[in-house]
């Protein structure tokens, strides 16, 4: 089986810096050859050889499952991409400042020749340090792709100050406690920290920790947008487990943007590891439990107007 | 044993072609083997000579479409290019850039093109109209008869007559279309579906729906016998091949499973005088099945990552042009 070609998708809200992180990534010497994929065709300033225009299609998918779209641009691109292979080594899909990422994420799981073919790698939001503050407040696209990030580069942190960036850190927290966040000037990150992160690899997913130890963290509560964390000492029972976990994905699918989570099963020697994405769900027994590691059951919600205490009830009649 | 162990072989009339690339499509040009490559160029074959021609420079070829003598290519360099067996190769158009998604060739002498949303049909006079489509066009197929347009998007399908100012038809079902073909005799169009499986639309009497479901994987292989009454299909570990001998098409009958292997079809390639069925797989094999009895002819031994991806009959149906994805191609010539 040849290697899957990863796949970087690069979202932003408008002006925050995903262009110029682009070409930074671009230009490191890194001898990798990308194929780039972006939003507006003929759009300036990308030094790339292989750089396809993408109309961002959105469709429905037949499947009865409402919040279940793809970008069927994506679909073809990847098809005509395929004919090419061995001309690039990984392929950044750059968004428009107002795009949601899950279309983009669920043509990974829907499509069967995209899933063969490539993987989803990680969703890298670049956000604005000085507007995302207000961004949050009035657009709920920038609340949705800082929602789904597994990487943050917080751009422009030389336009604030400490105390407002600190501000803007919490907010983000607030919604997602799990992407790596990142500050910038100038998108000046470390490129590999931002590429090859297997983010939607299962047998990469081998702790679900949030990214901040840090004392004296201030909390904040976002009106509509929550991460829940729900966590049982022991093993949950398969049998009502998996049915619990597809019934909520199924009917809370629409609110909820990712989900992750490493279980155990009694007598297993496997963790069960998933993730998904709206209604999409990926899981697999993957790993063994280490030796003398505590066998407990995590799960990880990021999603709009979640039934916090419904959820945790639901969870921890599972266990075993 | 399955068939395919003691199938008779054909293996031994194949000429090799190395080709280099990725085939995107192969034609016939007359007497020449034309194979459109992942890396822009064409490959003319003729007796065991090879010809390459930069129809795209620096592209790839995304797709083809032939009238036997001529081989029209689109790219992801935004050009249409045409190439004729001689190794001429001319640009007949460009949209600057965007990627050609569907070609479509008119016997007339007429083509088509779509590049997103934009669908332009050039009559056998050099005419140009536009359409603009209601989403990106994934298909284009002319009808067999008159000077009439098929282009499949998402939510159906659009009839469209580029010469008349009457109104494009809409045949509408939810979902992404990706291919569109025409039935010989006019009366059913027909889409692939990003949801494995086939619509149909019949044109006469009614507008009658047909699904054509139940594939593992999307179809995007297609073809009609030549007597119009059969139509197979690739997606799924045996070519697929529905009746369309009466006025109701494959409506309340089974298709036919030809070639049942454990490995996908992705190519399918009706002989143009006989019923028999050049069938491709993802792992390399290709066979000939007879439709009436089943009875096979092995063509090419299963071989690691040179899935096929393009299949063509020359007009006479002696030989058979065979493009794999690793470039490692061939032609069949049938004996005696």
């Amino acid at each position: 089986m040849p290697d899957k070609i990863p796949v970087t998708v690069l979202t932003g809200y408008l002006g925050a810096g995903k262009t110029t992180l682009l070409n930074r990534i671009l230009t490191e010497p890194h001898g990798k050859r990308y194929a780039v994929i972006v939003n507006e065709f003929g759009e300036i300033g990308i030094d790339n050889d292989l750089v396809v225009g993408a109309d961002e299609e959105v469709f429905e998918m037949n499947n009865g499952c409402i919040c279940c779209t793809v970008r069927g641009d994506l679909i073809r691109i990847m098809d005509g991409l395929m004919k090419r292979k061995g001309k690039f080594d990984a392929i950044i899909v750059e968004t428009t400042g107002l795009a949601d990422p899950a279309p983009v994420a669920q043509t990974f799981f829907v499509d069967q020749d995209v899933s063969d073919a490539a993987k989803l790698d990680a969703v890298v939001t670049v956000a604005d340090a000085k507007w995302l503050t207000d961004r949050l407040k009035d657009a709920p696209e920038a609340k949705n792709q800082i929602a789904f990030a597994d990487v943050i580069v917080l751009n422009k942190i030389d336009l604030v100050s400490e105390a407002e960036l600190a501000e803007v850190e919490a907010r983000i927290r607030a919604i997602n406690p799990y992407a790596r966040i990142y500050r910038a000037r100038n998108c000046q990150v470390p490129i590999a920290e931002v590429l090859n992160r297997n983010a939607f690899d299962l047998d990469r997913i081998v702790a679900i920790e949030p990214d901040f130890l840090e004392e004296g963290h201030h909390h904040h509560h976002d009106e509509d947008m929550q991460s829940l964390s729900i966590r049982h000492p022991g093993a949950v029972d398969p049998d009502r487990f998996m049915p619990w976990i597809s019934d909520l994905t199924q009917r809370e699918g629409p609110n909820i943007l990712r989900c992750k989570g490493i279980v155990a099963f009694p007598n297993e020697p496997k963790r069960f590891v998933f993730q998904g994405v709206h209604m999409m769900l990926d899981g697999d027994l993957q790993g063994d439990w280490k030796e003398g590691e505590k066998r407990e059951s995590r799960v990880v919600f990021i999603g709009r107007d979640l039934d916090e205490e419904a959820i945790r009830q639901g969870f921890l009649s599972t266990a075993a | 044993m399955s068939p395919t162990e003691v199938a008779p072989s054909l293996t031994e009339n194949v000429t090799p072609v190395e080709a280099g690339a990725h085939v995107t499509a192969a034609a016939w040009l007359g007497d020449v083997a034309a194979f459109a490559l992942g890396d822009g160029a064409v490959v003319l074959a003729k007796d065991g000579a090879t010809h390459r021609v930069e129809a795209h420079p620096d592209a790839g070829v995304l797709v083809a479409a032939s009238d036997g003598q001529r081989l029209v290519t689109g790219g992801d360099d935004g050009r249409v290019a045409v190439t004729g067996p001689d190794g001429s190769t001319r640009e007949l158009a460009a949209t600057g850039g965007a990627w050609i998604d569907a070609l479509a060739l008119h016997l007339g002498g007429a083509i088509a093109w779509s590049a997103g949303k934009r669908v332009t049909a050039r009559d056998d006079k050099g005419r140009e109209k536009l359409f603009e489509a209601p989403s990106s066009v994934r298909g284009l197929a002319f009808a067999p008869k008159g000077y009439r347009l098929a282009m499949s998007h998402y939510n159906g399908a659009t009839l469209w007559f580029p010469n008349l100012e009457t109104k494009p038809e809409a045949l509408e079902w939810k979902g992404s279309h990706l291919d569109v073909t025409w039935s010989p005799d006019g009366r059913f169009v027909v889409t692939s579906m990003q949801e494995n499986s086939l619509h149909g639309w019949r044109l006469q009497p009614d507008k009658g729906h047909m699904r054509m479901s139940g594939y593992p994987a999307k179809t995007r292989s297609w073809s009609w016998s030549h007597d119009g009454h059969w139509f197979a299909t690739s997606g799924a570990e045996a070519a697929i091949v529905w009746p369309f001998d009466t006025k109701e098409g494959p409506m309340g009958k089974a298709p036919r499973e030809c070639g049942a292997r454990p490995a996908k079809v992705t190519q399918v390639a009706f002989h143009p005088r006989a019923l028999v069925l050049a069938v491709g797989y993802e792992d390399g094999m290709v066979l000939l099945i007879r439709l009436t009895d089943g009875s096979e002819l092995l063509v090419r031994r299963t071989s690691p990552g040179s899935g096929i991806t393009a299949l063509a009959w020359d007009r006479d149906g002696r030989c058979l042009a065979i493009g794999p994805e690793d470039g490692r191609a061939g032609i069949l010539m049938l004996p005696g």
